[in-house]
């Protein structure tokens, strides 16, 4: 008897215990003689499922889920005599978490051997570098901007005019910096990918070469993430051997080589700039701009920053048309998003769909709400520097326009839950302690603010004057907003100011007694 | 610290800077493949650094007390990072944190008589499976105090 099943190696699977049930299963298979055959595949981003268990049969990929070592002789002898098994999920494709998501950007992520090339270019992959070869880079830089792609890393900048800023660049150094320092509280959905399908990337870094003629390509990855760190280093060296990587990319003359740095953990290095300073081996503190990184960015050279997503996304917009991805999405906000289902929640993980989709499907919908089973209080959009929001926001749909007229951010697609025993002032109070340990230091605004913002809340949470310490957290607070160097301290009012307009009555402290 | 030991710490140091060429752009490497082998960033070791890479003294002690990662001091045996960041605080992660400090006997982060160092981190990319930890580069999901400290235990300390 033979038998094939994908467990995943994702951080997050592994996290839940995915080794051992590997290692139950092939104990229970050799006691059964059974012929067992592990893949090992990235995660299909139904986290509360994990570890999954996904058996390879004639009808297509079974799934089980979440399978604890001490389900695996039963589950073996279910698998086999294809009988009921109460783990038994179904055909993957038709569970209904997954089946209704628009999977572009995440489309191989889960079903394949993340370090298989074969398994790659089977499923779509390497066809939008294929492409690329055959175009001028001003035409990939035009496709791209075509397809309204925007950053994916938070700010939404449109992707294709930021690559032809680096391709009107006329000198010859360039460089393409693929920002993987995903520190933001809620998202993962950087590091699914790198684990689950890092060649995407890979692909997506040597296509911006092409359209901005960089040769060098630098993936700066954040030292939190072993486990993509490993992988992206190994799917580096794949596509080096491959000859994707190299002087001479697949035969065609052109050039790119890529590298991997790692960050030593500083949340500000997510910000492009500190990221760039980071690279060159400095203190990971903010530039001020202008000069955009466009123009001068690594070594002072024009340079591409992007995130993850935004050049894992490059690839299918090469390889099927910018129309075919702007059919996707609402507005200006084209194409897909990777939403990420995080916190109190149920059903947690990682649910792509166009833009569009409403907060209320995402939380109610794909994560049946919270995981407490107490009532839902509030959830926290797009990291840590995101508003928080309230029950009657919830029917908005996600789209960086309609999100921002209502005050609050889509950020990274991270959608952090809260239950009803979340104290607001408290999250307040962390928000300023979190950009105090954060902050780079550079600007007054940031450095100094974040301090005094956490000292007047905690005046508040003590009852002391707390009107006028409210107001003056809101003065603070604007004084960052306008006069800050980046968006550390330019968006740390923002969950503050959320939570002190949304729920006011968790700041009406009462003084506290005297103790004797 | 002897000034054999001393020495033998320069020595390592040296060593890695040639390794990366004595290249300024790759200071970052260079301390973490030092923290790697020493355990951490001997204080001694930052004007040999300084010196090879070409930098100032304090453009190097810069970098080391920038990041949270590099430490000044040696090591222990066993690192512990608790997630404090939002999604992790929604499932329970300061009072998990208030919980393994207490086992470990630690009044605030730290490092315990047995070599436990506890710190907090925001954010170990694992938010759907809240709260998180890590030991060592082992990330555990929907962690509990009682399987933190079993985990713990089974490392050695």
């Amino acid at each position: 008897m033979t038998l094939t099943v994908y467990i995943p190696d994702d951080a997050a699977a592994l996290s839940v215990g995915a080794d051992d049930v590997v290692a139950a299963l092939q104990t229970a298979a050799v006691s059964k003689n059974i012929d067992l055959t592990v893949i090992r595949n990235g995660s299909r981003g139904m986290l509360w499922a994990e570890p999954l268990v996904e058996q390879v049969t004639d009808k297509g990929r079974m799934a089980f889920g979440p399978v604890s070592p001490e389900d695996a002789d039963a589950l073996l002898d279910a698998m086999v005599n294809d009988s009921d098994h109460p783990l038994s999920l179904g055909p993957t494709d038709e569970i209904p978490y997954f089946k209704d998501q628009e999977r572009l950007t995440f489309a191989r992520v889960g079903l394949i051997d993340p370090l298989n090339l074969g398994d790659f270019e089977a499923n779509g992959g390497l066809a939008g570098l294929k492409a690329a070869l055959a175009l001028d880079p001003a035409d990939i830089c035009g496709i791209v901007t075509e397809s309204g792609l925007r950053g994916r890393g938070g700010a939404g900048f449109p992707a294709g005019i930021k690559w032809k800023t680096v391709h009107d660049q006329d000198v010859d150094q360039k460089y393409i910096c693929c920002n993987a320092d995903e520190g933001d509280s809620g998202t993962f959905a950087d590091r699914m990918l790198m684990e689950g399908d890092p060649f995407s990337l890979i692909e997506g870094m040597i296509i911006a070469g092409l359209a901005t003629k960089a040769t060098q390509g630098i993936v700066y990855i954040r030292s939190e993430y072993p486990h993509a760190i490993a992988k992206m280093q190994r799917a580096i060296d794949v596509m080096e051997e491959a000859g994707w990587l190299g002087d001479n990319i697949n035969g065609s003359g052109k050039a790119f080589s890529l590298k991997l740095r790692k960050g030593a953990g500083a949340y500000i290095c997510g910000e492009e700039s500190s990221m760039l300073n980071s690279i060159e081996g400095k203190r990971g503190t903010v530039r001020s701009k202008p000069p955009i990184p466009a123009i001068q960015g690594l070594f002072g050279k024009p340079t591409i920053v992007n995130n993850v997503l935004t050049l894992a996304t490059a690839p299918i917009i090469l390889a099927r048309g910018a129309d075919f991805y702007k059919n996707y999405g609402m507005g200006r906000s084209t194409g897909t998003q990777a939403f990420q289902l995080a916190g109190n929640i149920k059903r947690g993980g990682l649910v792509e769909k166009a833009f569009g989709v409403t907060i209320r499907e995402l939380i109610e919908g794909y994560g049946e709400g919270t995981a407490s089973g107490r009532p839902f209080r509030t959830a926290q959009l797009g990291g840590p520097l995101g508003a928080y929001v309230s029950d009657d926001m919830l029917d908005l749909p996600m789209d960086y326009e309609t999100l921002a007229q209502n005050k609050a951010m889509l950020g990274h697609g991270g959608i952090t839950v809260f239950d009803e025993t979340v104290d607001m002032a408290e999250m307040a109070r962390f928000a300023f302690e979190f950009c105090q340990i954060e902050s780079c230091g550079k600007c007054t605004p940031c450095r100094i603010g974040a301090v005094r913002g956490r000292e007047t809340v905690e005046k508040v949470l003590r009852g002391e004057d707390v009107a006028r310490n409210i107001a003056l957290i809101e003065d603070l607070c604007e004084v960052m907003t306008d006069g800050s160097l980046c968006a550390m301290g330019g968006l740390t009012p923002m969950p503050v100011l959320s939570a002190l307009r949304l729920f006011p009555q968790d700041f009406d402290r009462a003084p506290a007694l005297a103790a004797e | 610290m002897t000034s054999m030991e001393r020495d033998r710490m320069i020595d390592t140091a040296v060593g890695l800077c040639e390794k990366y060429r004595n290249e300024p752009a790759l200071l970052l490497e260079i301390l973490h493949d030092l923290q790697e082998t020493v355990g951490y960033i001997p204080e001694e070791t930052q004007p040999a650094i300084a010196k090879c890479l070409n930098l100032a003294k304090a453009e190097v002690h810069g970098v080391v007390s920038f990041y949270h990662d590099f430490r000044s001091a040696p090591d222990s045996n066993i690192t512990v990072k608790v997630c404090r960041a939002e999604a992790c605080q929604s499932m329970g992660a300061n009072r998990l944190l208030e919980d393994i400090l207490a086992r470990n006997g630690l009044p605030k982060t730290g490092t315990s008589d047995k070599g436990v160092t506890i710190e907090e981190v925001y954010c170990l990319g694992n938010c759907a499976l809240a709260p998180s930890a890590m030991i060592g580069e082992r990330l555990m999901g929907r962690v509990t105090a009682d399987r933190l400290q079993s985990a713990i235990e089974g490392v050695g300390a």
